[in-house]
């Protein structure tokens, strides 16, 4: 297997392979293993950045920053926000299921993705080399060619999701506005009534 | 596109050297800036307030940074009972090192060649350029909201909050005016956007992307990466006179100099990423000598006119109010920023669609602006009348 990993990859991908790849395993086990939900959260930053390493090394620069500033910059940010509004950043009493049979089912649910991506893989490891499927066939940067298949052949798809998360935007803002007019009292009196008691 | 010259011949020892240098030079330049930038800071405010500020240690207090740096340095370093050790440990490098990072994609000058090697001088011109930017600011956040967390304590965890909502508020208005720079240049590369930049309008009107691009992204980029700095005036995270220091009120010795590195560090990097992207970074005509010195000369006299602009902003304005803040961001700045990117959009395929497109923006924005505004009792509009109302009841 080592002959195979130094016949494929150069020895810096092979190194930065090994480091980043510890380091996303190192990471999801933190997610599952830490006590502190904020430490989870951390160590959900660390798999994700070092995913991000990865893409890099692949040359795959773009998706890279993407990784990093949606997923590290946006989403877990959010995640960290709830925790520390809401103080849930005790320690849980782990002893008990919340859920009846919950663990055992995760458990079998592991081990049929385990065995589905080790079929599916047939023997083909990851080892740092470098794909060569973009890169030999067309000009222009990862970038340049991401783009120009984005906006020519996937324009639909492409287009079709931005509206979607437009439309779950507008949603959540919709769910959560609380109207401060009451019923029966039309907007200009609303507003005098504050202005009122704001010259007040 | 978007690759140094440097790595074009395979890597050599040579070549692995010249990086170590560029990293060391790079890291030793920011270093030393910061030490004068923290001076002319308290220098310049200490002016404008009338004050004579620092003046002991060294010829016009210029060493005050020094002293005060190994003062921290020597200080007790003390951890709250409450804090969360790990995290408390980990927030000031959260801050201090995409600080560092970001500064590597800023070309400070032009091509040179040095041991038969010609090489950018920048430390590093990755594909993803100015992303990388986007990329170090989202990290930073962590240093704030972690130190503000990790402190245990009532006024960090508002600081943090505070930072956490505006950091990620503003950085939605600061991409998508990066966003119009990346259309007019059609790359990312840093590189790029600074040869862009080169040349002139009618022979003496430089043709930075200040001018390409109108002036709306610049000052929707400027105000935005203020906030993201947690500069004055949107510098909520400290609120000094309402939260005692903000998200590192805990911190003392070595971990609040690393704070306060990073805020620095920031405001020098900053300035220097606004030159870049607007304002032509290294060009400029050589004028006399070496002709590779110039670029370095034109690059700090620009980055040194935004220093100056940051103190007097710190010095002349007071700072905002939590919702006039969030009102600016995502109700002025995120608008505007959408509706010019629409109209460079637009002014690239032709300027009569350009201009069509400007109208349409203008007729449309005012008319949802106003929708919007109806029953809605804090909209801007409605802010500047109340405002009105509230001088006349003190008359």
């Amino acid at each position: 297997m080592i002959d195979l990993l130094a016949a494929q990859a150069t020895l810096p991908d092979l190194i930065t392979f090994l480091i980043a790849a510890c380091a996303v395993i190192l990471g999801a086990l933190g997610v599952i293993l830490m006590k502190n939900p904020v430490h989870s959260a951390l160590s959900m930053i660390m798999t994700l950045f070092a995913v991000a390493v990865l893409f890099i090394e692949q040359d795959a620069q773009f998706l890279a920053a993407v990784q990093v500033i949606v997923y590290a910059g946006a989403i877990v940010v959010l995640f960290l926000f709830v925790i520390m509004l809401l103080g849930v950043d005790k320690q849980e009493n782990l002893s008990r299921d919340q859920l009846r049979g919950q663990r055992p089912l995760a458990f079998l649910a592991v081990l049929v993705i385990f065995v589905e991506i080790l079929a599916l893989s047939q023997g083909n490891w990851t080892s740092g080399a470098k794909a060569t499927v973009l890169s030999t066939s067309s000009p222009g940067s990862n970038v340049v060619q991401l783009a120009q298949s984005i906006f020519t052949t996937y324009l639909l798809p492409f287009e079709a999701t931005s509206v979607l998360l437009i439309i779950a935007v507008v949603g959540a803002v919709v769910l959560v506005r609380r109207s401060d007019l009451k019923p029966g009292r039309d907007t200009a009196e609303a507003i005098e009534l504050e202005s009122e008691s704001e010259t007040k | 596109m978007g690759s140094d010259p440097l790595f074009s011949h395979g890597i050599t020892l040579a070549v692995f050297l010249i990086v170590i240098i560029k990293v060391i030079v790079a890291f030793a330049v920011l270093l030393v800036s910061v030490l004068l930038m923290i001076w002319f800071e308290r220098k310049l405010i200490s002016d404008m307030q009338n004050r004579i500020g620092p003046n002991r240690a060294g010829p016009f207090g210029i060493l005050q940074t020094l002293a005060d740096g190994t003062k921290l340095f020597f200080k007790e370093d003390l951890i709250p009972d409450s804090a969360d050790r790990t995290v408390f440990k980990l927030a000031p490098f959260l801050s201090v090192v995409p600080a560092f990072l970001v500064f590597s994609i800023v070309p400070i000058g032009g091509v040179v060649h040095i041991f038969g090697h010609t090489t950018e001088l920048q430390v590093a011109d990755p594909p993803m350029g100015i992303l990388f930017m986007l990329v170090m600011s989202s990290i930073s956040v962590y240093g704030v909201t972690l130190a503000g967390w990790s402190s245990g304590s009532k006024y960090p965890l508002l600081g943090s909050v505070r930072a956490t909502a505006q950091m990620i508020s503003y950085e939605a208005a600061m991409g998508l005016s990066i966003a119009s720079v990346v259309l007019i240049t059609g790359s990312l590369s840093t590189r790029d956007i600074v040869t862009s930049q080169f040349g002139t309008f009618l022979g003496f009107i430089p043709k930075w992307n200040l001018i390409r691009l109108g002036i709306v992204p610049f000052l929707v980029f400027l105000v935005a990466i203020t906030a993201e700095m947690n500069r004055p005036p949107f510098d909520l995270a400290e609120a000094e006179s309402e939260l005692v220091g903000g998200f590192h009120t805990e911190y003392s010795s070595l971990r609040f100099a690393l704070f306060y590195l990073a805020e620095f560090m920031n405001t020098v990097t900053m300035s220097a990423i606004i030159v870049t992207l607007f304002f032509g970074g290294a060009s400029g005509p050589v004028l006399f000598g070496p002709s590779w010195i110039w670029p370095i000369i034109w690059f700090l006299i620009k980055t040194g006119v935004f220093l100056f602009f940051y103190v007097w902003v710190r010095a002349a304005l007071p700072r905002l109010r939590y919702d006039q803040l969030m009102t600016l961001g995502w109700k002025i700045l995120i608008p505007v920023a959408l509706a010019w990117f629409l109209i460079v959009a637009a002014m690239q395929v032709n300027s009569y669609l350009g201009f069509g497109v400007f109208i349409l923006v203008l007729i449309s924005g005012g008319l949802l602006s106003r929708a919007s505004g109806v029953g809605d009792l804090s909209d801007p509009f409605r802010l500047g009348r109340s405002r009105s109302a509230g001088t006349k009841g003190v008359e």
